[in-house]
């Protein structure tokens, strides 16, 4: 990411409760001109909230979004340079394609040639040439996006809501449409802001991806960083596999962390702006790809566990490895001749730069005791 | 035979399970039209009925004194229909857009009068809007008027009356197809540069008019012939067809010229629904009644 990108959406402190419930939790975020960021998370993290205070379908509870530099609070979805995509497409069914595509238009009493001109180019632009006549009904669900997507486009908006957009197409067209979307958009350079629970969809697409968990904006960085670094126990579980461990911090020098968790300790290497205090809850979170283990003991390393199954996937192979605990370990190798055996026990430990050593935050704490309460009664 | 036998075996279950509707609909529908139409063409004695055929009764409806009673008719059937669309499209906005509890509530609101019999109903009014009724009187108690307005046996007293009894008709053919619109597209509108007016007059207005449509087709009819409307609310002074239907045949006992006016109704109602279904509207949604 380059450095001094400008904000067009800022949003400020922003709450949203509906009565007792808080649906947003004082969240602020800056999108930049130009970028593609995904909001991820799953349904009811409050992601699709966010989104239609942005586009003015919502009100905020207390806080600011600011477009452009300016404070929309007061503003109707048409006055803001904003543009939507909704979920369910929401085209006029009385209207055929073009009357649909150039609505905005005519409510902007633009000129009749010109609107002519703009819906011809929008046609264009999104693949439906000559499909001007027919009706929403007429068209497939792959079809009606594009139109909805050039409804919107036409208004020339700086920013384009799009609210899980392809949620409603099968795998295959939803894939086509990922890079075609993700196309449109490098080439008119536009803001999208894109809300979808697919993290396939948000990894493949995004410049940068906010992840909101039960209102909260638990982390917002690149797909990398999201992948790589993830920050809350969240973000690890809910961004592809991850082998989450509960510890408490032993000992640290700056570069080697001593764990101590249930099954027996463990080191790790935790990133040099993060401090411990002695005794502090962390979770340690390693990728499936980066365990790895071993039928000697290593240094360091206490934990021990049994090979339960091994499913092949195609390209790679999954071996699930149950440890003292209980827990379930999940290994992934793209090599046969790189997996340990069925009944086998072995010890596993990790390369120290490959453990994401997260803290507990105040909301994460809430939910293991919610969840302890659940499970111990 | 194996053939006939297939046949007797399909076509006895079919005929006792179709028949009861098919005589129901002979003997209570088909029967009294076609002798409506006959009769139409028979002669009076000026006690009863000659049956002899002539098309005098048919000519004698061009008669200007009825001529009148026929624009009458029409002018507050139009009036009525179009007071019902005004009062009965925030109300069925309103019902298709509130929670669970609400819409249950507004519907009963508005169905349970309807259960009710309408003369009972209508009686209720002329308590309220008599000369010394609950409206006169309370005006007067406040000393807002010195003498009782007359209200009652006027035009607008016969109008109000068939606004009332007629407003569910055109209530829930609207709620049918307001209830049915996606409110997305409302929300669509407004991103697209559209505020409220223009939404409704671009979305709403066209997605609902199939509502619209069967609502106006449900009030205007009944409009033209409910004459006991005109009779409790306008005393007799307001003539409708409906009214010159029931007089030939009580009071004037000249039973084929008021089977010609029925006829002349019914000629208007089939012309109305031909219209209706030549623009696209659907018979079914007509079904409310």
């Amino acid at each position: 990411m380059t450095g001094d990108k400008k904000a067009i959406v800022t949003i400020k402190n922003v709450n949203k409760k509906y009565g007792e419930n808080h649906v947003v939790h004082d969240l602020s975020l800056d999108i930049y001109e130009g970028e593609f960021l995904t909001m991820l998370g799953p349904s009811g993290c409050g992601k699709t909230t966010l989104l239609r205070m942005i586009g003015g379908f919502e009100e905020a509870t207390s806080g600011q979004i600011l477009i452009e530099g300016e404070n929309v609070e007061d503003k109707e979805p048409f006055e803001r340079n904003v543009n939507t995509v909704f979920q369910s497409y929401a085209l006029f069914p009385h209207l055929n394609i073009y009357n649909n595509i150039a609505y905005g238009l005519k409510m902007k009493k633009v000129a009749k040639a010109e609107i002519k001109d703009r819906v011809q180019a929008m046609l264009e632009l999104v693949q439906l040439n000559g499909y001007d006549k027919r009706f929403p009904t007429q068209l497939s669900g792959g079809q009606k996006q594009r139109v909805a997507i050039a409804r919107a486009l036409i208004n020339n908006p700086k920013v384009l809501l799009l609210d899980e957009p392809l949620g409603a197409l099968d795998l295959k067209l939803r894939k086509e449409m990922q890079l075609e979307l993700k196309n449109l958009q490098k080439k008119l350079g536009i803001t999208f802001i894109y809300v979808t629970h697919d993290q396939e969809e948000a990894l493949t697409m995004s410049d940068r991806i906010a992840i909101m968990y039960q209102g909260y904006l638990d982390q917002l960085d690149t797909p990398e960083g999201i992948y790589e670094k993830p920050k809350t126990k969240f973000v690890a579980d809910f961004i592809g596999e991850s082998n989450i461990f509960d510890a408490t911090v032993k000992a640290g020098t700056n570069d080697t962390v001593i764990l101590s968790m249930e099954v027996g300790s463990a080191l790790g290497k935790a990133s040099s702006d993060m401090t411990f205090e002695e005794s502090e809850m962390v979770y340690a979170c390693v990728r499936p790809e980066k365990l790895k283990f071993s039928k000697q003991p290593v240094e360091g390393f206490g934990i021990k566990g049994v090979v339960k199954e091994q499913i092949y996937v195609g390209n790679i192979i999954k071996s699930n490895i149950v440890i003292e605990s209980g827990q379930t370990l999940k290994l992934s190798r793209m090599d046969m001749d790189e997996i340990p055996k069925v009944g086998q026990v072995i010890n596993i430990y990790w390369d120290l730069e490959d453990v994401v050593i997260m803290k507990s935050s105040a909301h994460i704490i809430h939910n293991v005791i919610e969840n302890v309460n659940l499970g111990g009664v | 035979m194996k053939k006939n036998h297939k046949f007797r075996n399909k076509t006895i279950p079919l005929l006792t399970t179709v028949s009861p509707i098919t005589i129901w609909l002979i003997l209570l529908v088909a029967a009294p039209l076609i002798y409506v139409f006959y009769l139409s063409f028979q002669s009076t004695d000026g006690y009863s009925v000659v049956y002899k055929l002539t098309l005098s009764n048919y000519k004698e409806l061009f008669n200007p004194t009825y001529l009148e009673i026929y624009s009458n008719s029409f002018v507050l059937a139009v009036l009525t229909t179009v007071f019902s669309v005004l009062f009965g499209y925030p109300f069925a906005y309103h019902m298709a857009r509130a929670s669970g509890k609400k819409k249950a509530l507004m519907m009963m609101l508005l169905m349970i009068p309807f259960w009710t019999n309408s003369m009972i109903r209508l009686n209720g009014w002329k308590t309220i809007l008599g000369k010394t009724g609950l409206l006169n009187t309370v005006l007067e108690k406040l000393h807002l008027i010195n003498a009782p307005l007359e209200i009652l046996y006027t035009r607008g007293a016969v109008l109000l009356g068939m606004v009332y009894i007629l407003f569910p008709y055109m209530v829930l053919p609207l709620f049918a197809s307001i209830d049915k619109l996606d409110f997305g597209l409302l929300e669509a509108s407004n991103d697209l540069g559209a505020n409220k007016v223009k939404t409704f007059l671009h979305v709403t207005m066209p997605l609902t008019f199939p509502g619209i449509f069967s609502g106006t087709i449900l009030v205007f009819i009944p409009s033209l012939g409910y004459f006991f409307v005109s009779d409790i609310m306008g005393g007799g002074k307001s003539q409708l067809i409906g009214n010159l239907i029931e007089n030939q045949f009580k009071a004037a006992n000249n039973w084929p010229l008021g089977a010609a006016f029925s006829m002349l109704l019914i000629i208007l109602i089939i012309i109305i629904v031909s219209i209706y279904k030549k623009c696209g509207g659907d018979i079914k949604d007509l079904g409310v009644m």
